[in-house]
């Protein structure tokens, strides 16, 4: 902490202002909270029916929140905009009540300063972006790696208290702002190795300057079980090209279910099973996922006992998008053809059952000790609250899911929140809305800021800003998220 | 450190932030190439400020020199003529950045536009055309409306007081002032705004601007944080004082129509011409 009584200077823009304790800059939207640079935003109340005037958030087309509206007309006050309680033993902002259904249910809305905080990103993409474990840069400074492949996708784990805190202040002040800039869904470029991607939630990303189309579905292998009936009988062969299991009809279980005859094809790379192979080529961002352009080169020469001139092969990439005909040559060598109209169809159902491919944002953080203590005055027993399903979780009104164990350890899709929910503090570290929804009865069990509760009605309206509720997403005072409704159907 | 953004509102509008900078635009005409010329010049403008900010902020004499950014030049142009009395030229800075971003989309061919700087407005007007706007006050309540025509030659339209974003050196509620550009009625607003006073009058707090906000423009100048209920004699004594500030710029050029007000009273000047309206708040009449 610094001294209270200090200036603080803004880096939130080139002016640089320097800002008295209490005060705003210039811009009225960073302020001095004790020696802390704060984000000052509107109060967001999620309302059926939003007000046309939104305010200023970047990266967005204003239209994201015209949501259906899937909910009762009740309000609900998120967090965003709500300030922080930072350090500690203060009441959270806002603690509002309203009935809902007849119950009094109180809603302690904070901005949470997380030290602990990250993003686990999806990409959906076989293409290859970088190997597990490699490490993810921006501005030449390491912000996370990459983790474990997930079905069609690659994932990457960003921030954390070790690049937040642990590392250089620029590491620190990089991964912050990458961090925040994904969390208010706008673009991130970074670097892994010789990669470059561009992710921005909700959008498909960039790999190498390519805007990714097309999410596989499934692997080379997979992809000659699933389209086997519809490709033998015209074809005599078909492989797959995959960076992962690439898939040959012929030698496949099941080409060989449907009397497919060898072909003499050769794969190059790792035999697994039959049909199946390992490593034809390097990864990259060519077929596939694989760095190859000319699928012909993982293929080695035909055997001459067993091949036939005129033999029909389909070469297609597992997501659809590239594909090539080819008939053998009296010396058995593939000489591309026009691809036969039935032959075409095929590859079109392969990219038909192809997903758009997007990056997919969640926020994790763990809401500290003194986050909690905004809520009660002893924060252990929010954490059993959560834990018992007597509070609900949510972030800027999205669902978060709460991970088992110590903690309140929470996980939310940044795509349910409002824009613009995040903003950060020198630390560095990110600020995030957090509510926390109960019966009032139980608040007040817990050992809540009982004084503190003001009715919602009791939050001037021109000193908020309204935002229509997210699709898909529950109320967060709705009876079903709790343990004490007899219809609960909480999720785990 | 955040960048220049930009976004389209849902009502459509152009809405451009940087730093302290917000500004809404529309224009009718050749509409999306003058929003991307918008855009496009305010990629620069708050770094081309900021280039030479500390000189901008100093107090200006009769032999300051011109500065070299272009935002910066209409700021001078804008200040130049009051530098007989203390003025630094970031007094206009809201109005020269609406004029710099209105100029930019100009050459699109345009039949009306306007480029709201948080209240400081630059218009354009092609011949037929007009623009209304209403005053509020800082609680919503309405004030006044403004229509104004080709033919009435005011381009700029501004609003300054204690209660705004930029610290005041007097009590008005409001000043609002129409000018031939956004600059100069920026100006115009700043010093009647100061001029609405009543010095030593109890009811009227003040702190030094530098203990607000550490690198004011207004130094160790005393800023008015508050005002207390006025009797009307004094409400009357401070904007009078106003009122004869704002005669002396209508006489010389410098502004074209001047709206103050202060706990529900109001004076205007040139109002007849420019079809400033005001409705007098009668809640004190009550009192």
């Amino acid at each position: 902490m610094s001294n209270p009584a200090e200036k603080i200077r803004c880096d939130a823009c080139p002016v640089n202002c320097y800002i008295a304790e209490g005060r705003a800059g210039a811009c009225d939207r960073y302020a001095n909270h004790g020696g802390d640079l704060v984000r000052l935003d509107m109060l967001t109340i999620i309302d059926a029916e939003p007000d046309t005037m939104v305010p200023f958030l970047s990266g967005t087309d204003g239209t994201d929140w015209d949501g259906d509206l899937v909910h009762s007309n009740r309000p609900f006050v998120t967090a965003v905009g709500a300030g922080t309680t930072y350090p500690d033993y203060k009441p959270a902002p806002f603690i509002v009540s309203q009935p809902v259904a007849g119950v009094d249910m109180v809603t302690v809305v904070t901005e949470g300063i997380f030290s602990y905080c990250g993003v686990k990103v999806k990409i959906d993409t076989d293409r290859h972006i970088g190997h597990e474990c490699a490490i993810v840069r921006v501005d030449g400074e390491a912000i996370g790696h990459v983790m474990t492949s997930e079905y069609g996708s690659k994932m990457l784990s960003l921030g954390g208290v070790e690049h937040l805190t642990g590392g250089s202040k620029k590491e620190g002040r990089v991964t912050c702002d990458a961090l925040l800039r994904l969390c208010n869904r706008e673009a991130v470029e970074m670097t892994i190795d010789d990669v470059r991607i561009v992710v921005q939630a909700g959008h498909a990303p960039i790999i190498n300057g390519e805007v990714e189309r097309l999410m596989r579905v499934g692997c080379g292998s997979a992809a000659i079980g699933m389209f086997a009936k519809q490709w033998f009988e015209h074809l005599d062969d078909v492989v797959v090209v995959d960076d992962h299991i690439t898939g040959v009809l012929s030698e496949h279980q099941a080409g060989k279910e449907l009397g497919v005859p060898p072909t003499g094809i050769r794969i190059k790379g790792r035999r697994s099973t039959p049909g199946r192979y390992f490593q034809v080529a390097e990864p990259g961002t060519g077929w596939g996922g694989t760095n190859i352009d000319d699928p012909l080169t993982i293929l080695g020469p035909f055997k001459p006992d067993v091949a036939w001139a005129g033999m029909r092969m389909l070469m297609v990439s597992t997501t659809g998008e590239q594909s090539g005909y080819f008939e053998l040559d009296s010396d058995l060598v593939p000489q591309p053809r026009p691809m036969p109209e039935k032959v075409q169809a095929s590859v079109e159902r392969v990219a038909e059952n192809c997903e758009p491919s997007i990056c997919s944002v969640l926020f994790m953080g763990g809401a500290g000790g003194s986050l909690r203590a905004g809520v009660t005055e002893n924060p252990v027993r929010l954490t059993r609250s959560v834990k018992e399903a007597l509070t609900y979780v949510s972030c800027g009104g999205a669902e978060a899911y709460v991970w088992p164990g110590g903690g309140i350890t929470v996980m939310v899709d940044v795509m349910d929140m409002p824009t613009g929910s995040f903003g950060y503090v020198p630390t560095p570290a990110l600020v995030a809305p957090i509510e926390f929804s109960l019966r009032a009865s139980d608040y007040a069990a817990l050992g809540g800021h009982v004084d503190a509760i003001r009715p919602l009605d009791s939050i001037p309206r021109d000193k908020t800003r309204r935002v229509g509720p997210a699709r898909n997403q529950p109320d967060p005072t709705a009876a079903v998220n709790f343990s004490w409704s007899t219809n609960k159907e909480r999720k785990p | 450190m955040t960048g220049p953004a930009a976004r389209i509102l849902r009502d459509g509008r152009l809405h451009l932030q940087h730093g302290p900078i917000d500004l809404i635009i529309d224009a009718e005409g050749n509409r999306v190439a003058a929003l991307n010329a918008a855009r496009a010049r305010f990629e620069t403008i708050l770094s081309e400020l900021v280039a030479e900010l500390p000189e901008l902020r100093a107090p200006m004499s009769p032999s300051t020199a011109m500065p070299k950014g272009q935002t910066a030049r209409r700021m001078h142009i804008a200040t130049a003529p009051h530098s007989a009395t203390f003025i630094t030229r970031m007094a206009a800075v809201a109005g020269a950045v609406a004029d710099e971003i209105l100029a930019a989309m100009l050459p699109c061919g345009l039949s009306r536009a306007y480029v709201n700087n948080g209240g400081d407005i630059a218009l354009h007007l092609a011949p037929g055309s007009s623009y209304q706007t209403a005053i509020m006050a800082h609680d919503g309540a309405p004030l006044g409306r403004i229509a104004l025509a080709y033919e009435d030659g005011a381009r700029g339209i501004a609003t300054s007081g204690w209660r705004g974003r930029s610290h005041s050196l007097g009590i008005a509620d409001s000043v609002t002032v129409l000018a031939r550009n956004a600059a100069e009625a920026d100006v115009a607003a700043t010093l009647i705004a100061n001029a609405v006073d009543l010095p030593h009058h109890p009811a009227v707090t003040r702190a030094r601007a530098d203990t607000l906000s550490p690198d004011s423009d207004l130094g160790a100048r005393l800023v008015v944080t508050g005002v207390g209920s006025l009797p009307l004699t004094d409400i009357d004594r401070a904007l009078n004082q106003g009122l004869a500030t704002a005669r002396a710029m209508q006489q010389s050029g410098t502004l074209l129509a001047a709206a103050l007000f202060l706990q529900g009273q109001a004076r205007t000047v040139g109002h007849s011409e420019l079809s400033l309206s005001h409705q007098q708040n009668r809640t004190l009449a009550y009192a």
